[in-house]
């Protein structure tokens, strides 16, 4: 079974148990400073291995800015 | 090296006896005016009009050029000036990243205004010596040394004929000239350009610091737009501050309890997440490298790619292992951010200091991209020694590295080839072709010396020689007002795009850097949206400039809690620090609304000032398309897949049936009308016309309606 979910306006490819690290680790997003939420709500650090995202999700993934 | 030889060999033209006065609420309350012409030397009062209006540091700065230049000034006649101000909270040492200067001169890059934000002891300094700002003006017959003495209460203009011009052995060198004894080395700082400053439109400035751990003197950069051409122009050979011993509240600040606790707030923050968070006390900002090559937006061959497989060569990790971190790695004390890193003990290979053991500063990231993957260079010892004579020589590590790039293509081309550059094989990865370019900069001579013009001097000089095709140079000249850009890739980020080309100055980043919150984050969609973005943080960052502060602990750290904030894109809580510090430095009750006003005070002066040099206008915000999107085939085909998407999905054609030269030329025209529209939408939220200009309702608005500034708008406001 698979959907799919939003994750910074465009749509990906979702599966059942998909967390908010596979997102990143899928996406790539390597980059230390990110603010999460999923359905409007914050996921905080320590939750993103295990925090499940459910089919259909509007995930943001916000980078932060540095260097410069 | 003698320095008692080279002091005996200075002859003194000029004394002026002051008194040292007193610092209230961050400010000295007058300036330094010193004219080479004929060695004049006075003080002039700052008003409280000025320091309403215009701050302190670039705000100063601004203010005195205006008043020295007229709209016929170029940057090479006696009228221009040297503009050194810190600002208001420059010089506390209780919260990270305060003791940066703004140089403010007419640029030979760009022939209108350039400000340029360093670190090093010397803003501090000329504060703690008596005064706000230093005004230099006129041009010295031979070589001078100025030199204020903040512990006698005097300024020498003093004939120096024999001391050498490189950064690296000059600043050592009257370091320990001025110092009373070994201790006070710590209390003087020196600023300085060096040998291909005399030569080179991207000469830059040094401003040094004596480290004390490493008993060594150290230096930062006023890199860009040509500020250190502008001192040699002058035939100054350094400018030397020796200060009177550093206290605690130097600034005689109103509320210091206030200052302390953010300060003890934000340093717990650099302990506790600095690690694994941005590195910066480990690896400076060179932790970007890897991060900008994996999102696409390493500079590589002249911006034309935004990553490179040979990136683990040069990445942060490779950088850490050559820096010696140390807690006096900032570039100011007090700084616990100390991102100021140091190679130690780098064997020199080439030039004229083949063999020596030096200490490098850095790179930090925009030196190791720009003299590295944007050149094609995946070497750290290559960018290790372009980065020791870029600055040693006094040239802009930025704009040598676009520069050299932008060289290297037309190389590829045959735009250039052995003939025209005098035997250099400018090929990208040849980094003993591009160290040679630097020796040849340093003495004035060769490829070196039309290079060292920068890339718009480049272009037009290859086309007046009809050596190709002035539409491709224009297209891959990485330049706007003549200035280089900066070291991101911004073809994916329309935001960004503005972020360069619509700068005061030129295509620095340090008006906004907007590219993750446009291009990945997908925060500001719409025009409208990212004119907000263009709007609040190029203000937002003026900020800086205004104090004589430093940009990184702004974002380059954030609190725990700053993602449940609202905006953690702004970091409310560092900028609530901001607000309290400027507040408890001079007594003023501001909120973060005043902040931005403050700023949009002198940046629509800036803008103005660009207006009346003869630019500042919509056409000076053009960007050169490679900036936008690929000017190549081999660019385009690169990055395929995402083009040929965006001509699918957003202009509903079909690449499958076009050739590459259309797919190519519907992109252009898209992307160009896209910036155009961008421009529309920026221009309205920042109170100008279409054309570019601020209104007078604007000026009025904001508190800026000065009767200069509406000499200059209102002509064109008629039209």
């Amino acid at each position: 079974m698979s959907g799919t979910i939003t994750v910074n306006r465009e749509t990906m490819e979702w599966r059942p148990g998909m967390t908010v690290a596979d997102i990143l680790e899928e996406r790539r997003y390597t980059f230390k400073m990110l603010v999460i939420r999923v359905n409007g709500t914050l996921i905080k650090k320590d939750r993103w291995p295990d925090a499940a995202v459910p089919e259909g999700a509007d995930v943001q993934v916000l980078h932060l800015m540095s260097g410069g | 090296m003698d320095y008692t030889a080279l002091k005996a060999a200075h002859t003194l033209l000029k004394e002026y006896a002051y008194d040292l006065g007193t610092i209230e609420r961050g400010y000295t309350n007058r300036t330094l005016y010193i004219n080479l012409d004929d060695n004049t030397v006075k003080e002039k009062p700052v008003s409280e009009m000025m320091k309403k209006k215009f701050i302190g540091g670039k705000g100063f700065g601004l203010r005195l050029l205006w008043d020295a230049v007229t709209p016929t000034t170029k940057w090479n006649d006696p009228e221009n000036e040297l503009i050194i101000s810190p600002g208001p909270i420059a010089g506390i040492t209780q919260y990270s990243g305060t003791g940066k200067s703004l140089v403010v001169t007419l640029s030979p890059m760009t022939d209108i205004v350039i400000d340029s934000n360093v670190g090093g002891y010397f803003g501090p300094y000329l504060k703690f010596s008596g005064f706000d700002a230093i005004e230099i003006q006129g041009k010295a017959k031979k070589d001078v040394i100025i030199a204020i003495d903040g512990v006698e209460g005097r300024v020498t203009i003093e004939e120096a004929p024999d001391e050498p011009l490189d950064s690296h052995v000059l600043a050592e060198a009257l370091t320990n000239m001025y110092a009373a004894d070994a201790d006070d080395r710590r209390n003087v700082a020196v600023v300085s350009a060096g040998s291909a400053a005399d030569y080179c439109g991207i000469g830059m400035l040094n401003f040094s610091l004596f480290d004390v751990q490493r008993q060594e003197i150290r230096m930062k950069q006023a890199g860009r737009g040509g500020t250190g051409r502008v001192l040699r122009d002058k035939k100054i050979k350094a400018i030397v501050c020796r200060s009177p011993q550093l206290k605690g509240d130097m600034n005689n600040v109103v509320d210091m309890d206030a200052i302390k606790e953010r300060g003890k707030r934000f340093n717990r923050e650099i302990r506790e997440f600095d690690d694994v968070q941005c590195r910066m006390r480990k690896v400076g900002t060179a932790h970007l490298m890897e991060i900008m090559d994996e999102y696409d937006l390493l500079p590589t061959h002249n911006f034309k790619f935004g990553n490179h497989p040979d990136i683990g060569r040069i990445d942060s990790h490779v950088w850490e292992d050559r820096f010696t971190p140390r807690s006096s790695d900032g570039c100011w004390y007090g700084c616990t951010m100390a991102c100021a890193k140091v190679a130690e003990d780098f064997t020199v290979t080439t030039g004229p200091y083949k063999g020596d053991n030096v200490l490098v500063d850095g790179p930090e990231y925009e030196s190791a991209a720009g003299l590295g993957p944007n050149i094609g260079v995946f070497d750290p010892d290559i960018i290790l020694e372009l980065n020791f004579y870029c600055d040693t020589y006094g040239l802009d590590t930025i704009s040598f590295g676009t520069l050299t790039a932008f060289a290297m293509e037309c190389y590829g081309m045959g735009i250039l080839n052995k003939e025209r550059t005098g035997g250099l094989e400018l090929t990208f990865g040849n980094g003993q072709a591009a160290l040679e370019l630097i020796h040849q900069m340093s003495r004035g001579e060769g490829f070196g010396l039309i290079a060292g013009q920068g890339v718009r001097k480049m272009k037009r000089y290859f086309a007046e020689k009809g050596w190709g095709d002035p539409q491709i140079m224009q297209d891959i000249g990485m330049e706007n007002k003549g200035l280089e850009y900066s070291q991101y890739v911004s073809k994916e980020s329309l935001a960004q795009q503005g972020g360069y080309a619509m700068t005061n100055k030129g295509p620095q980043h340090d008006e906004a850097w907007l590219i993750f919150m446009d291009m990945v984050n997908k925060q500001i969609p719409t025009f409208e949206d990212k004119a907000e973005a263009l709007h609040y943080f190029p203000m937002f960052r003026t900020w800086f400039g205004l104090m004589g502060l430093c940009k990184l602990p702004w974002n380059d750290v954030e609190p725990e809690n700053n993602a449940e904030t609202d905006e953690p894109a702004k970091v409310p809580e560092h900028v609530d620090n901001y607000v309290t510090i400027y507040n408890a430095v001079t007594g003023s009750h501001i909120d973060k609304q005043e902040m931005i006003r403050q700023s949009e005070r002198v940046y629509n002066f800036q803008r103005i000032f660009n207006i009346r040099m003869g630019a500042g206008l919509r056409a000076n915000d053009a960007q050169p398309y490679r900036a936008a999107g690929p000017v190549t085939a081999e660019e385009y085909e690169s990055r395929a897949d995402r083009y040929d998407k965006q001509l699918k999905d957003v202009l509903g054609l079909d690449p499958a049936a076009m050739t590459i030269e259309e797919k190519m030329a519907a992109t252009r025209t898209y992307r160009e009308d896209q910036y155009e529209k961008l421009l529309d939408a920026v221009y309205e939220r920042r109170g100008w016309t279409p054309g570019g200009v601020p209104t007078i309702e604007h000026l009025k608005k904001i508190g800026m309606d000065l009767p200069e500034l509406i000499e200059v708008v209102k002509p064109l406001l008629e039209k």
